[in-house]
């Protein structure tokens, strides 16, 4: 069996007495698009603050690749890249500044950086404007860049927090096609984190979190037949008899 | 059923694996965060200005206002009568120098509310090292300030002798650095952005005053002997006096030792506050977001 290139085992955490996550074991395998499924207040972002270390695990392990994030916290976060939830570029840099902060804080040398921008900023198509400020750009395009960034120092997993919060309609469907793309394209590991259920795909391999306890995990065809439903939306609704998902444009 | 695989807190430690990075890349790293500060400060002109007219508000009137008033007897590292405008210079440095290190403060609770700081601190460098970059990137743009201010005095024939600018750099080093601990500890101990007022009433005007920036302290044990030991417990004042005697070519001794001992106290500080074992800022549940 191939190591997985994320692996959560039974972690737990809490803050003082509020328990975000209880137990949550899952993996991700190589060169596949997981979705992580989960309301508000899920734990999905608890998560994600453990699996980039922002975190110390309570109790649990998580490990990229080989890699203990919290005994090999240097090498697991070499390879893995994140796009927060909100937005992190610096707003008063331009795309390239932005991209050439993120490179030496990877230890990246700056030509090498340079022609890696190059490359990855021609795939979202902004190559054309470097040279602006993040301010002056869409929502969907900070997020292309947000990406593009995680993506330059070459990791092997790629973790996305609700990466199309807020976005309109188009601008969302670009964003998932460019990150299944990666998945063909580069063989590395998505683990994306959202409310939406549209997003999801039936071949996908998702995640259920709910009240910081994993409900189900497994391809979403197989999990939608185990709850016996019609749809992921039905299935979801199952599992957490909650009606609030939002499976529009969000 | 909870099964505890590891105690996360009895594991990590500050000594964590660094992922094998070459001492080039260290380099490379130092480099980006200071390069990066520096482009912050420079896009950042209200803050320029405001770092340069502000001791210049206070030698330009204030002194002026104050000549009259106040004499300064000959202390070390004097051998005359001075002028006032000359006494304050070096606490209007050390205070430039504090401005500066509280608003890297700000800024670093304001990237940590708007999600900035994530970047920074998801790098796979060691946290320390990370943010000991981002202490000497701060502590880079306030010496320029400084020499700024320096500059502009010189128009005044406020300052010291030609060798006394070289001089004075390594006391600068040492008092940013100091300051610039000082306001990483604070950022990480500040909850809000709203609660930095605080910061100013508390920190600030108390480290300022309660010093030999504006008056010897012989003076101050004249009329209060307990605020005398104040001040020669503040930090503060031990910046202004190294500053004040390296500017005249002499070392404080006393205020070098102190210093330094204040300095790694902040350092270490800062580092623990932010080493996610401890868990400071997830205690205060700032993974952010709705999930």
């Amino acid at each position: 069996m191939t190591t997985p290139m994320l692996s959560v085992e039974a972690v737990s955490y809490a803050y003082g007495t509020r328990r975000a996550l209880d137990n949550v074991t899952f993996a991700v395998a190589p060169a596949t698009f997981s979705v992580l499924l989960g309301l508000n207040g899920a734990g999905k972002s608890t998560l994600f603050a453990l699996i980039t270390r922002l975190y110390a695990t309570q109790h649990g392990c998580i490990r990229i690749l080989d890699f203990d994030v919290a005994r090999a916290s240097g090498e697991a976060l070499r390879i893995l890249g994140v796009v927060f939830q909100s937005r992190t570029l610096d707003l008063d840099l331009t795309i390239m500044q932005n991209l050439m902060y993120h490179a030496a804080l990877h230890g990246m040398r700056k030509r090498e950086a340079e022609v890696r921008s190059g490359e990855l900023l021609t795939r979202i198509a902004l190559s054309d404007r470097v040279n602006d400020k993040v301010r002056n750009l869409s929502g969907g395009q900070i997020r292309r860049v947000e990406i593009a960034r995680a993506l330059l120092h070459r990791p092997r997993l790629l973790v996305l927090d609700e990466p199309t919060v807020g976005l309109d309609v188009t601008s969302r469907a670009d964003i998932l096609q460019h990150v299944r793309h990666l998945i063909a394209e580069d063989g590395i590991a998505v683990l994306w984190a959202t409310h939406l259920i549209d997003e999801v795909d039936p071949h996908d391999h998702i995640v259920v979190l709910h009240q910081g306890q994993l409900l189900a995990q497994g391809p979403a065809s197989r999990v939608v037949d185990e709850c016996g439903a019609t749809s992921v939306r039905d299935a979801f609704i199952q599992l957490t008899r909650s009606e609030d998902l939002i499976g529009g444009a969000g | 059923m909870n099964t505890a695989v590891t105690e996360g807190h009895s594991v990590i430690s500050m000594g964590h694996t660094n992922g094998g990075f070459s001492l080039r890349q260290y380099a490379i790293c130092l480099r980006g965060i200071i390069w990066r500060e520096s482009l912050r400060f420079i896009h950042q002109r209200e803050r320029f200005i405001s770092a340069l007219v502000r001791p210049l508000v206070w030698l330009l009137i204030f002194a002026a206002g104050f000549r009259q008033v106040l004499g300064v007897s000959i202390i070390p590292p004097y051998q005359t009568y001075i002028l006032y405008a000359e006494y304050i210079t070096p606490g209007l440095i050390a205070m430039i120098q504090l401005f500066n290190g509280m608003q890297s403060s700000l800024s670093m609770v304001y990237d940590r509310e708007m999600g900035n700081m994530r970047t920074l601190l998801v790098s796979p460098f060691p946290r320390w090292y990370l943010l000991c970059s981002k202490l000497v990137a701060g502590t880079a743009v306030s010496i320029l300030q400084v020499y700024a201010f320096l500059l502009v005095a010189r128009f005044w024939d406020v300052g010291p002798t030609p060798i006394g600018y070289l001089l004075a750099l390594p006391a600068l080093v040492l008092s940013g650095l100091m300051l610039g601990a000082l306001g990483m500890l604070i950022s990480s101990v500040v909850k809000q952005l709203e609660n930095f007022a605080g910061v100013m009433n508390f920190v600030i005007f108390p480290m300022f005053f309660a010093s030999s920036a504006l008056y010897p302290l012989w003076q101050v044990r004249e009329s209060s002997p307990f605020l005398y030991y104040v001040c020669q417990a503040n930090p503060f004042t031990h910046a202004v006096e190294l500053i004040r005697f390296a500017l005249y070519a002499q070392v404080n001794w006393i205020s070098l030792a102190v210093l330094c001992g204040f300095t790694v106290l902040f350092v270490l500080g800062a580092i623990f506050a932010y080493d996610p074992a401890r868990g400071l800022l997830a205690r205060r549940g700032e993974a952010g977001g709705g999930g």
